[in-house]
């Protein structure tokens, strides 16, 4: 997928302007915490778990070349088949040379974030095979031609209109007197639609949530049945999976769908949780006849045994971005690549660079929220800081941006002369502030009044206050 | 070759070869012994408490439920749904022994067709393997007694479910499965697929709304025999 993440600054402005999206962002806010809250709120033992599912993927990552290869064992012992490769590129060639050896003219596609990564429908089509999302919320952005803004809920920023507006338009055959008044409506259509390409279909494509290395199962977890009816229907069955996905039991597992329901949908589990192990067995009546899993590095391997390994623990269950005020205020889209909010923040730059993404961990309150509602306990923010960091070392940061900060840094080693300045600076603008308490515009700080107020200082430093506090309460 | 890259670029990122063997016997250990880690107390109950928590996860979930005495009362069960949700009386039957041993002709006007579902079936039935009370989870393995399309093809899924088979939480499931199954093809215990089955389809993607019967079954019917006289109350 073409990243659009170096124009960040811009898609922002756009993503403000847009009232649909904003109408989307202000609905749904809410929603996603109050569910998160709800669900985790019946379990008490939810804090306990959430150190258990981050000590299981530390140890799965100080152990990972050894899963994979027991993972991978596994699957041939199970009849399947597993295509390793390092890039983008070389998963598309393996997905490509299945689907032409399985002479596939349709495929159908669950969802999955990685396939985004690898561009993989637009890989198909140039050779002439017709990819079909069945995810309701892929599925109208592939008829839309726009990539998913959210990593659970990908078509969330559509009002009901654009769904009604996107059917009128590609479903030809549908009836100019057809009502589409409810979601229900909405819902019918596509899944009438949508059975069609599940019965045609040659290959059916999903990505995995876990692959489990005992058994050599991946796993798949959704609400909708589009994935399994894509990997049950079909005579091959393509998993996607990145490397990190690897966990070694059952058991393991049944951690992470405690934790990761909760924090994705609100659920105590989703609607469908399913293990896939190897291809139909003598005498199954139904199933795949070929099973491959395609595991995909694609630039994690380089993540190991840096300050970013952590962030190999995600399982992509999306409580982060659900809990960002920055999320909630530009939408998914304006972090242009594949993975948006806090954890996008921080992965993105690993995977396409820091160069072309060093915008999106700059994007950030530092609020702290993400780090409080990830499952497996990701220092997100402390790692945003890292990418900040090593932007400023490779001299990727603007001119203006480092003359300042070296201002900054000349004076704050210089703690009296720092406190003096400071002191002199509040008093000013508490004076000139002492009005209205707060200011519209003011010299060099356009960046900050252009989009709102800058609230006036008291006229006291933080320091000088605190100062003032413990001698009264010592006096 | 792709694999000897990738295991080499993350052994390089742990700084280490590949692991001494010790260290394999360590692992291999933890994956046979496949440890429990914390197991929720909600489910931990006395069984008549589990069974009902159970049968209550599945309602909250958008789930129905009927509970019979005996493996014969399921004919009228099911004809009874089927009549007062006015959905037709012919459907897609598991071909699994037990449900097989059911007097269906009892129901004279329920017409079975055993196999896998087909695409025009708008009823499905099949047997459940065994069931989670912690979160009203059916657990159903494929086999050829059972097979995977009868979950997912159907506008409606009903599910027989014996309430011996009802187990607090999905480390026991498990537990049924690693003592039970064994097969031939791969040596290992799991079947090609496992379906852990929570209610009815559904999607929020439109508008983060819930909608029922996104892709799979719109309706999920769970028809409980009482084969357990510990689990009733």
């Amino acid at each position: 997928m073409l990243a659009t993440s170096p124009a960040f600054k811009q898609n922002v402005k756009g993503a403000l302007a847009d009232a649909g999206l904003q109408k989307a962002l202000a609905f749904t806010r809410p929603s996603f915490a109050g569910k998160r809250s709800a669900a985790v709120a019946g379990l008490p033992e939810f804090e306990q778990l959430r150190d258990v599912g981050r000590d299981i993927k530390n140890h799965v990552l100080a152990n990972l070349d050894f899963y994979l290869e027991t993972w991978a064992g596994n699957v041939e012992k199970a009849g399947g088949t597993v295509h390793w490769c390092s890039t983008a590129d070389e998963a598309r060639a393996a997905v490509l040379a299945i689907c032409q050896k399985a002479g596939a003219k349709t495929v159908t596609k669950g969802k999955s974030m990685i396939s985004e990564e690898l561009g993989i429908n637009d890989h198909l089509e140039k050779f002439g095979i017709e990819p079909v999302e069945t995810d309701l919320g892929e599925y109208i952005l592939q008829l839309r031609k726009e990539p998913p803004s959210h990593i659970i809920a990908p078509a969330f920023h559509l009002n009901r209109e654009d769904w009604e507006e996107s059917f009128r338009a590609s479903h030809t055959d549908l009836d100019e007197e057809r009502v589409f008044g409810e979601r229900r409506d909405i819902l019918t259509e596509a899944r009438k639609k949508l059975r069609e390409k599940f019965l045609a279909a040659d290959v059916g494509i999903t990505g995995a949530n876990f692959l489990i290395a005992e058994t050599g199962s991946s796993v798949i977890v959704t609400n909708e049945g589009n994935g399994d009816l894509t990997q049950t229907l079909p005579k091959v069955h393509i998993v996607l999976a990145s490397i990190e996905k690897v966990v070694p039991t059952l058991e393991d597992a049944c951690t992470f769908l405690r934790l990761l329901a909760r924090s994705a949908t609100g659920q105590d589990m989703s609607v469908y949780t399913t293990f896939s192990t190897g291809a139909r067995r003598p005498g199954d009546l139904d199933g795949p006849e070929e099973y491959h899993v395609v595991v995909i590095d694609n630039g994690r391997s380089a993540m190991i045994g840096t300050e970013f390994q952590e962030m190999l623990r995600c399982i992509r269950c999306a409580a982060c971005m659900n809990h960002c005020p920055v999320y909630f205020t530009v939408g998914g889209h304006s972090y242009g690549w594949v993975y948006p909010g806090p954890m996008g923040s921080v992965l993105t730059p690993s995977l396409i660079g820091v160069d072309k993404a060093g915008h999106l961990p700059n994007a950030s309150t530092f609020c702290g929220k993400c780090e409080s509602v990830c499952p497996v306990k990701i220092p997100l923010p402390k790692m945003m800081r890292h990418w900040r960091e090593r932007e400023f070392e490779r001299h990727l940061t603007p001119q203006t941006m480092r003359t300042n900060l070296s201002i900054w840094a000349w004076f704050a080693k210089r703690p009296a002369l720092y406190r003096l300045a400071t002191r002199a600076a509040a008093w000013a603008l508490g004076l000139m502030g002492r009005k209205k308490g707060r200011f519209h515009t003011l010299p060099f700080a356009g960046g900050w009044t252009d989009g709102r107020d800058l609230p006036a200082p008291e006229g006291e430093t933080f320091f000088a206050r605190y100062a003032r506090q413990q001698r009264e309460t010592q006096s | 070759m792709s694999k000897d890259a990738i295991l080499g670029a993350i052994r390089r990122g742990l700084k280490r070869g590949p692991l001494p063997d010790d260290q394999k016997l360590a692992l291999r250990a933890r994956l046979e012994a496949h440890p429990r880690h914390l197991i929720p107390a909600r489910a931990q109950l006395p069984r008549p408490e589990q069974v009902a928590l159970f049968l209550r996860n599945v309602e909250k979930e958008f789930g129905t439920t009927a509970r019979v005495a005996n493996l014969s009362d399921v004919p009228a069960a099911v004809a009874e749904y089927l009549a007062a949700n006015n959905l037709p009386s012919d459907f897609a039957i598991a071909p699994h022994p037990e449900l097989e041993s059911i007097d269906w002709a009892s129901r004279p006007l329920l017409t079975l067709r055993p196999g896998r579902a087909q695409a025009t079936d708008a009823v499905c039935l099949t047997h459940g393997y065994a069931a989670v009370a912690e979160t009203g989870t059916l657990m159903l393995p494929a086999s050829p007694h059972r097979p995977t399309t009868l979950n997912l093809l159907g506008d409606t899924a009903i599910v027989v479910l014996r309430a011996s088979r009802i187990v607090g939480w999905m480390e026991a499931a498990w537990d049924l499965i690693r003592a039970e199954n064994h097969d031939e093809t791969t040596g290992g215990f799991m079947p090609r697929n496992i379906m852990w089955v929570t209610g009815p389809s559904r999607s929020a993607d439109i508008e983060s709304t819930l909608e029922l019967g996104a892709h799979g079954p719109r309706r999920l019917h769970v028809v409980l025999v009482d084969d357990d006289p510990t689990a009733v109350a």
